[in-house]
């Protein structure tokens, strides 16, 4: 026991380090992204009032150090973000830290339960789809699934938002609870969890398809295994070999891809978030685009690596808790 | 400004007659309106300043103006086309150069303190004047604000200003402040910016980033038996078809600013319960413009200007574009101005033939693949109209000849090409009219203003005959004849096309039957609602 947590500690230790210079990289790369979008954060904000004179906008240049030159400006953040200073958002003219931190508890209520629900429903509907492959059951499975994630995610959220919210009122159309309702305890609970079902529906039901078929297609490929043909020689009922061989060892690809998926979850909820009027970080990220917010970006995109990161380093572990072979390669020891 | 039953009968006839039946059951006065009750409206956007007396935006009025007042409100019927807000009277000097404010009795602020002349003082001399975008040409002479008591404030100009562009601008330009929180502050950081003190009928209660805002009843306001709400939640709803829904699902009861598409008010209009309200919007006009860069050889010449006029069909536009929902433009003052709007000028009829004649006697003529030039077109991508425009005017150009390249970009990226950098021969911008050509229109069509200066004329047009009556207008005191040079400036932009105005339109509303006193007065989505109730 102590082993594996030596070893979980080992695969830690090395992520951390190994990801600071990815993590410059991509800070740089964003800052210079936003660097080639023409006009500057004055622009965007000068339009959100409605006009202004020149003389204004050069005064809020130089307020917001926007007057230097851009490597002048890269160097401050860097020597900022060092001292594990974020900066000062210019959009919400906030610091950077609380308004990530704000928005960070909805983004990650929402992927977590979308993962949860997409990882569960995907592995359950694919044990079922990759009992048998190629019976009916199964083709009929994987052309739902197919149709499900053909489906752009907007459009999916407008119509289940239509036909639960506004034709049957079952659910509410969008936000993250009833505004201003005084609610407390497990009545709000119970609020913010009916005001989830939908976009956590919508979010979720795209990438059950993707589950569904790594999981079908795992199964199939082990069913021709030695091990699963032993098995049946064994006499053992199909239950048990779906169960306990079959499904268990494809299940090892799908753990990969929870990790992988989290990173493409993020982006997702940029489009959920912006439907379903959830004050989460995707919407912020959208709204620090268009505003030209490189500080608030760029603390975006620092937290989204981290957390990323954070992930797969789960992943990784419980990886190598299912599979020992996993990490007793690895250097090091 | 003095917008009356005739003019508001004109531009229905001129283009939304059709939503006036469905909306009057809503706009029906109820002077005998339920009081109580929680109104939940739709918002667009989150301004990070709310102050109105700094920036003076639709975006930042329709929350902020419920709390913070000006000295008066627009209005349809009253004396000036204005109703009285925090000033109960205001009268100009002869010479110009003074106005007296007679303040309101009894008005305190939303923290018990007193509402007096030198927070009026206060607000002109040290916002409006020298912080405030429209502000500061409106008061670009204001020297001293004299208190000689708590309800009088006479405002004293160094040079004549005109009192027809005082009243006019009253509504935009003079939400009034308390001083005691500002004075000896940083007025732009200030946090009352954020959580707001006024007089209004509401108070601002509190903000949730993302989610809402939520205004409480003032029961100290000055005005007997208002507000009637209880209640004003600004739900932010980012989605456009999120409003919608939101509205049919009775989650909230108003959407103004056309947070409904246009091509959803046809079946949400259907929807029992809701209503289209196109009223409301007459002072909050808003312009469909072609702005022109005269750098470019072709462009500066006249005879090209008048031929794209020429090419542009405007029924086709206000029908197909805008569904209806808007009037096709004579020139740079909209017909819902009649203090000012001049009919009588140069018109340029649809028509492909003429066009092409133009171009070719100014001797531009086709060349072998059937093109004249080419040019770079950049729609402004602030409202879905503006791009649709875009695409249509792409054509349109093509019939003639010319091979626009259409640039779409997002809103910083077409600010900076446009309004700094020049980079393009035709824009798509949709300015809009508050009520007096000198904080509207002028500033598009005026020569020597800097570079980057957001919303002006960066087409590099100068015309010192128009700079001339701009000019003499700003310092002509007596209205009558103030009057008639804008409307000598209306035919001289209609003539010499420094840009082409093409439509001219309103935003809509849309909320159900049960919200009380909709449209109330021409800027209503941006006035404080003191009246608006609902049904029980």
């Amino acid at each position: 026991m102590a082993g594996s947590v030596n070893r979980a500690l080992r695969i830690a230790g090395r992520r951390v380090l190994a990801s600071i210079p990815v993590l410059l990289i991509v800070i740089v790369l964003t800052f210079l992204l936003l660097e080639t979008a023409s006009g500057d954060a004055v622009d965007a904000y000068l339009l959100s009032i409605g006009g202004g004179d020149a003389t204004v906008a050069e005064g809020l240049r130089q307020a917001y150090g926007l007057d230097q030159s851009m490597p002048a400006r890269l160097w401050l953040y860097l020597s900022a973000l060092a001292r594990l200073d974020l900066g000062r958002s210019v959009a919400f003219d906030r610091p950077v830290l609380g308004l990530v931190f704000e928005r960070l508890p909805n983004t990650l209520l929402l992927m977590a339960s979308a993962t949860a629900l997409a990882f569960g429903l995907g592995s359950a509907l694919g044990i079922l789809a990759g009992a048998r492959p190629g019976s009916l059951r199964d083709r009929l499975l994987s052309t739902a699934s197919l149709i499900v994630y053909a489906i752009p995610g907007f459009w999916l959220g407008l119509v289940l938002a239509i036909v639960f919210a506004v034709q049957l009122r079952w659910l509410p159309t969008s936000g993250i609870e009833t505004i201003a309702s005084g609610r407390t305890g497990l009545s709000r609970a119970a609020d913010i969890a009916a005001h989830l079902v939908l976009p956590v529906g919508t979010l979720a039901l795209i990438y059950t398809a993707l589950y569904l078929r790594v999981m079908r297609a795992g199964m199939a490929g082990i069913w021709r295994l030695d091990f699963a043909l032993f098995a049946r020689a064994k006499g053992l009922s199909r239950r048990r070999i779906v169960l306990r061989h079959v499904a268990r060892n494809a299940l090892l690809p799908l753990v990969t891809m929870l990790g992988l998926q989290s990173a493409a979850m993020l982006g997702g909820s940029v489009v959920i978030e912006s439907i379903f009027a959830i004050p989460g970080f995707g919407r912020l990220a959208q709204e620090a685009v268009s505003g030209r917010d490189t500080a608030l970006l760029t603390g975006i995109i620092i937290v989204s690596a981290v957390l990323v990161m954070l992930v797969n380093l789960a992943v990784d572990i419980v990886y190598a808790a299912l599979d020992p072979r996993v990490g007793a390669s690895e250097p090091g020891r | 400004m003095l917008i009356a039953t005739s003019t508001r009968r004109t531009f229905l006839q001129a283009g939304a007659a059709l939503l006036a039946s469905t909306a009057l059951p809503a706009i029906a006065r109820a002077e005998s309106a339920p009081s109580g009750g929680r109104l939940i409206v739709a918002a667009d956007s989150e301004p990070k300043n709310l102050n109105p007396a700094i920036v003076a935006s639709n975006g930042v009025f329709f929350v902020a103006s419920k709390v913070i007042e000006p000295l008066a409100e627009a209005s349809f019927t009253e004396k000036d086309g204005l109703s009285p807000r925090l000033a109960t009277s205001w009268e100009g000097s002869e010479d110009g150069l003074s106005v007296t404010f007679r303040l309101r009795e009894n008005v305190t602020w939303h923290d018990g303190k007193p509402f007096t002349s030198a927070d009026v003082a206060f607000s002109a001399l040290n916002v409006w004047k020298p912080l405030q975008n429209l502000g500061r040409v409106v008061f670009a002479h204001l020297e001293t604000v004299e208190t000689p008591d708590a309800t009088t404030a006479i405002f004293r100009f160094s040079k004549p200003t005109p009192l027809q562009l005082i009243r006019n601008a009253l509504p935009v330009v003079s939400s009034v402040m308390p001083r005691h929180l500002y004075e000896g502050t940083d007025i732009a950081t200030n946090p009352a910016n954020t959580k707001l003190v006024g007089t209004g009928p509401f108070r601002f209660a509190e903000y949730k980033p993302g989610e809402y805002y939520r205004l409480t009843r003032n029961e100290t306001y000055w005005e007997k038996d208002q507000p009637k709400l209880d209640e004003i939640v600004f739900r932010v709803l980012p989605d456009r078809a999120g409003a919608g829904a939101a509205l049919e699902a009775e989650e909230i009861q108003l959407a103004a600013f056309s947070a409904v598409p246009l091509a959803d008010l046809d079946r949400i209009s259907k929807v029992p319960g809701i209503s289209v309200i196109t009223k409301g919007y007459e002072a909050l006009t808003y312009q469909l413009v072609v702005e022109i860069n005269h750098r470019r050889k072709e462009l500066a010449d006249l005879k090209v200007r008048q031929a794209i006029a020429h090419a542009i069909d405007r029924k086709f536009v206000v029908d197909t574009i805008f569904l209806g929902y808007a009037a096709a433009a004579t020139g740079p003052v909209p017909r819902n101005a009649p203090e000012f709007y001049e009919a009588d000028v140069e018109t340029y009829p649809f028509d492909v033939d003429k066009a092409n004649a133009l171009l070719d006697e100014a001797g531009y003529v086709r060349g072998a693949d059937g093109t004249r030039f080419s040019l770079k077109l950049r729609p402004a991508p602030y409202f879905n109209e503006t791009r649709q425009f875009g695409d249509y005017l792409r054509q349109a150009l093509a019939a003639i000849g010319i091979n626009a390249e259409l640039v779409n970009a997002d809103s910083a990226a077409h600010q900076k090409a446009v309004y700094t950098d020049h980079d393009f021969d035709l824009a798509i911008a949709p300015p809009v009219f508050r009520g007096d050509p000198a904080i509207s229109t002028t500033i598009l069509v005026q020569s020597g203003i800097p570079d980057g200066t957001p919303f002006s004329n960066q087409g590099g047009y100068a015309n010192a005959e128009l700079d001339g009556i701009i000019a003499k207008a700003a310092e002509t005191v007596d209205t009558a004849a103030r009057t008639e040079l804008y409307r000598q400036f209306q035919k001289l932009v209609a003539a010499d096309l420094p840009l082409i105005n093409v439509a001219e339109w309103g935003f809509i509303t849309v909320a159900r039957d049960t919200v009380l006193n909709v449209a109330s007065n021409p800027r209503w989505a941006v006035s404080n609602w003191a009246d608006t109730a609902l049904r029980g």
